[in-house]
């Protein structure tokens, strides 16, 4: 009998050995993705097991915090998120909710605010020493809290959806970045029922305003008129016209080539052989339609995307892309110069676009995170400023600065003018819905020159206003003084 | 020993001044002791910050039992196997803890299912321990078991059947193997049918075995039994397949199947018997998860545990995260482990003191930790067939090797079902799970295996104290 028990010996041990390799298994080869694993209730634990740490606008003060969770019940959370002025802020902390998870900043620098990021290990090895508590790092914003709180109020007092972008054109830094209607993270930052209630409540299905939705990087809208930026300098760049005040061949009215339609000015508006300055003062669709057919949709491309459109832009937090199409012919290329068929942008976009002009015709990245300092204020990581691309030369910058500078001089944009500064920018009034039925989206994009021939703010507002009259919506009218006041609380708060 | 050779005589094996080795068993149950103490302070200071309060009673309390354990070897096996006692002992007393650091989860305490479990243990064990006692003092001699054998057959099928008795039957979670005594709680009578069917076996293959063995059929390299000589293992077959149907437990009769394949095959020394068996477990396990919904789903959450936790989070009634959570609690814990009481393995809420103590060792011990457990239950597994192995009748043989047998088929099917490497069944990991059944039936188990080792190492009598008998056998003409 005991040649079959050794067997059996044999094959208990072989037994255990499966048990033991499948161990290895799971808790070495697969352990960092089940320790990962966002559903794995621990993350979350950990996430909330010390004070976060906060998010600082460039000021230096917190728009953040933690407190400690009510300890009413079974809570395996200790400390909860709080936010101060949260709906202003909340396109740029996102939130960070015990029962819903995280996003944007909060969720993409989760490391770094928990504490567990690799470039805090050495002051957690040395917390570990000296018995401290684990820390999380604080990270500090581009953001000026003067400018996100016009931008924010502007919209707020505007009432109609809509969103703003301000970038410093030197930098790429993001100065505002504001969505409206908001919501407040603060009201969802827990995980008792009240918090489910308002999670529920924010949610697209329960309120049509859908104010979770980040405006300013995540939805793109027909730029309309302000695209016409873009076309005069594909115009300016390709050498189509060479200065501002030459004649442009533009016959009135223009036919589409390919159809029998005339491409339709507002109103009756000098725009026969228009200068480009003019065309740009009263909005011409005209010459600038036919510029972008004349170009060409390969050039028009090419132009867009140096600007940044066909692209997703990462601020950290993920902007959308905006489109400028391939394959369509002339006449499709014509509207689309002029902002319509298939062109859309996110504010952030335009934004660059602005921004771009105002830099001399370099763009820069656009970028909301400063720098990354563990809990003691040491500095981990530092964002330097970093040049996307050059859609114009300094000199064609110059020439398209002078037409936008024309606008709110002489032209559409004459309410964004601030005394002592000189102010370039450009309205737009986009139509859209079948048969252009819905209300358009009124646009403003421009940038600031300070008496030094410096460029502090460029920004691009954008407001979707279904409540408002159709003839009162203007980029002129609603979305200007927002530009405006967001563009003077950047110049004052430099003073 | 051999059935070969009739002529080797126990006498002759040279067992004769073999050390009892009781002195080694008592060192190791001092670490044995020790190890389960360290452990509970290890808790108390990360729960609490504070060594518990009850450390100096648990000690003593565990210390207390080994050391009667002991003695009770001393006195009735001195020369029982030295590993096998503190081997239990120590996996009972980490059990003790880790039950009471689950017991300190705010977690669980907010179930209503919960019960301060470690208290109740401390209880088993101790009951545990006396049932041991009891063996080695009553039972002299491990063949007595072998005149119980068709006794143990009926008992082991009352056993069996009892949880399917309308009124006394309890349906926990979906397994239909418990019964409630008023006024005693729930017991799993399957655990105790382990060794009285062990002890059926035994007596049963001890006497067929030469049928089994001998009167076959040689076919294709293959000794195929002969029709009549089937008989037996289709019974045991359909009661395994009937439990699976009516108690809807995989784990139970894939353990009565196992163990009895593996003492038919040391019986008869024949491999087909082992492909017969496990063409009939495959048969049956398909069969009947062709058409039994309970053991569909346990298939189903194996192969796709995210799917099942999703549901289970959607409130799809009968669905369960604990599987999930338990792998993510073996993830977690990598592979040092977040150290006793820092772990969060409460998240697999019910059953996690019992049916998934593992994934608490494995996220608070980590790999490291799961890995000596794993080869503490191979030593007691290959102490037992040692045991068998050295055994010198052929019952003892088939006793222990069964026994074992099934103590090893039964940490493969929970820590394999708790790890998602098999489909989940309703068993617990001997001594480190709570449950009053479990304890007692293994400690009972040790028990008998110590019994058998006591017997199988002990020195041979002296040679007849006569001469001249001997002489009057030698010139007697043959």
């Amino acid at each position: 009998m005991n040649k079959p028990l050794r067997r059996i010996a044999i094959f208990c041990g072989l037994l255990v050995l499966t048990l033991l390799l499948r161990d290895n298994w799971l808790q070495y080869v697969k352990a960092d993705g089940l320790k990962e694993d966002p559903k794995n209730r621990r993350v979350t634990i950990a996430r909330y097991s010390t004070p976060r740490g906060d998010i600082i606008v460039s000021g230096g003060d917190p728009i953040t915090g933690s407190t400690v969770t009510s300890k009413s019940g079974v809570n395996d959370l200790k400390y909860k998120r709080t936010y101060q002025n949260g709906p202003m802020w909340a396109p740029v902390t996102g939130y960070a909710s015990q029962a819903f998870g995280a996003n944007q900043l909060e969720s993409i620098e989760d490391g770094i605010l928990t504490g567990t990021d690799d470039r805090l290990f050495f002051r957690n090895t040395l917390d570990m020493v000296t018995g401290k508590p684990k820390q999380g790092g604080n990270i500090v914003t581009t953001l000026n809290a003067a400018a996100q709180k016009a931008a924010y109020n502007g919209l707020k007092a505007q009432g109609g959806k809509g969103a703003v972008v301000a970038l410093d054109p030197a930098t790429g830094k993001i100065l505002a970045l504001a969505s409206f209607p908001s919501y407040d993270p603060s009201s969802f930052a827990g995980n008792s029922d009240t918090d489910a209630k308002a999670w529920k409540n924010l949610q697209k299905k329960y309120d049509p305003n859908d104010p979770m939705l980040n405006r300013a990087l995540r939805e793109t809208y027909p730029p309309g008129s302000t695209f016409k930026v873009v076309t005069a300098a594909a115009a300016l760049e390709n050498g189509k016209y060479t200065s501002a005040d030459e004649k442009t061949d533009s016959p009135l009215p223009w036919i589409m080539p390919g159809t029998t339609t005339p491409l339709k000015n507002e109103g009756n508006i000098p725009c026969k052989n228009a200068t480009m300055r003019v065309a740009l003062q009263y909005s011409c669709n005209s010459v600038f339609g036919k510029i972008g057919a004349d170009l060409g949709n390969d050039k028009m491309l090419a132009e867009a995307k140096k600007f940044g459109f066909d692209a997703e832009q990462f601020t950290p937090t993920r902007s959308s892309a905006s489109v400028f199409s391939d394959n369509m012919n002339q006449s499709q290329t014509a509207l689309s110069s002029i902002g319509q068929f298939n062109t859309a942008a996110t504010p952030l976009q335009m934004a660059m676009v602005a921004s771009a002009v105002a830099n001399d015709g370099k763009l820069m990245k656009p970028y909301m995170v400063d720098k990354l300092q563990s809990s003691n204020l040491d500095t981990v990581a530092q964002t330097d400023p970093q040049e996307l691309s050059q859609p114009l030369t300094s000199k064609n910058a110059q020439i398209l600065q002078s037409m936008m500078e024309t606008v709110v001089k002489d032209g559409t944009g004459k309410s964004a003018q601030i005394p002592g500064v000189t102010v370039g920018g450009k309205t737009g009034t986009a139509q859209h819905g079948v048969e252009n039925s819905e209300n358009p989206y009124a646009w403003f994009l421009s940038y600031a020159k300070t008496s030094d021939g410096s460029s502090p703010v460029a920004v691009a507002v954008v407001i979707e206003d279904d409540q408002a009259n159709r003839d009162d919506i203007s980029g002129g009218g609603l979305a200007a003084p927002i530009a405006k006041s967001v563009m003077e609380a950047v110049i004052n708060s430099k003073k | 020993m051999s059935s070969t050779s009739p002529t080797n005589h126990t006498s002759t094996i040279g067992a004769i001044g073999a050390p009892s080795r009781r002195n080694t068993e008592l060192a190791l149950l001092v670490f044995a002791v020790a190890i389960p103490v360290f452990a509970y302070a290890n808790v108390g200071l990360a729960i609490n910050d504070s060594v518990p309060a009850g450390l100096l009673a648990y000690g003593l309390g565990l210390g207390l039992l080994a050391g009667v354990a002991h003695l009770v070897v001393r006195k009735f096996a001195p020369y029982a196997d030295p590993l096998l006692l503190p081997l239990a002992v120590l996996l009972n007393g980490l059990g003790l803890v880790c039950i009471w650091r689950l017991d300190q989860s705010k977690l669980l305490q907010s179930l209503p299912t919960f019960v301060t479990a470690a208290p109740r243990q401390l209880l088993y064990t101790a009951m545990g321990i006396a049932l041991f006692a009891v063996v080695l003092a009553f039972m002299k001699d491990h063949r007595v078991l072998q005149r119980y054998t068709y006794i143990s057959m009926f008992a082991a099928l009352v056993l069996l059947l009892l949880p399917l008795v309308p009124g006394l039957g309890a349906n926990i979670y979906g397994a239909k193997i418990w019964i409630r005594v008023p006024g005693l709680g729930s017991l799993q009578p399957g655990e105790f049918a382990k060794i009285v069917l062990a002890v059926f076996f035994a007596g049963y293959l001890m006497v067929k075995r030469d049928a089994l063995a001998l009167a076959s059929r040689r076919f294709m390299g293959l000794y195929l039994p002969r029709g009549r000589d089937l008989g037996p293992i289709l019974v045991v077959w359909f009661i395994s397949i009937l439990i699976l149907v009516f108690e809807t437990d995989l784990g139970t009769s894939l353990l009565f199947f196992g163990m009895f394949v593996i003492m038919l095959y040391v019986a008869t020394e024949r491999t087909s018997w082992i492909v017969f068996g496990l063409l009939m477990s495959a048969v049956g396990a398909v069969g009947v998860a062709s058409f039994e919904p309970h053991v569909q789903q346990r298939v189903q959450a194996w192969l796709d545990p995210m799917k099942e936790y999703t549901l289970s989070q959607q409130g799809v009634g009968g669905h369960s995260e604990q599987a999930q959570q338990a792998l993510w609690a073996f993830g977690s814990g990598g592979t040092l482990g977040s150290g006793w009481g820092q772990g969060h393995s409460d998240l697999i809420r019910f059953a996690a003191n019992s049916d998934f103590i593992l994934a608490t060792f494995g996220e608070e011990l980590g790999l490291a930790g799961i890995m000596a457990i794993l080869l503490l239950y191979g030593l007691i597994v290959e102490r037992g067939v040692r045991t068998a192995l050295a055994a010198r009748d052929p019952f003892g043989k088939l006793l222990a090797v069964g026994l074992s047998g099934a103590f090893g088929l039964q940490i493969f099917v929970v820590a394999g079902g708790v790890m998602g490497l098999i489909p989940l069944t309703g068993m617990t990991m001997p001594f480190l799970a709570y449950g009053g059944s479990s304890v007692l039936a293994n400690w009972a188990l040790i028990g008998i295996l110590i019994r058998i080792s006591d017997t199988a190492r002990r020195p041979a009598p002296a040679p007849a104290a006569n001469p001249d008998a001997e002489m009057t056998q030698v010139v007697r003409p043959s």
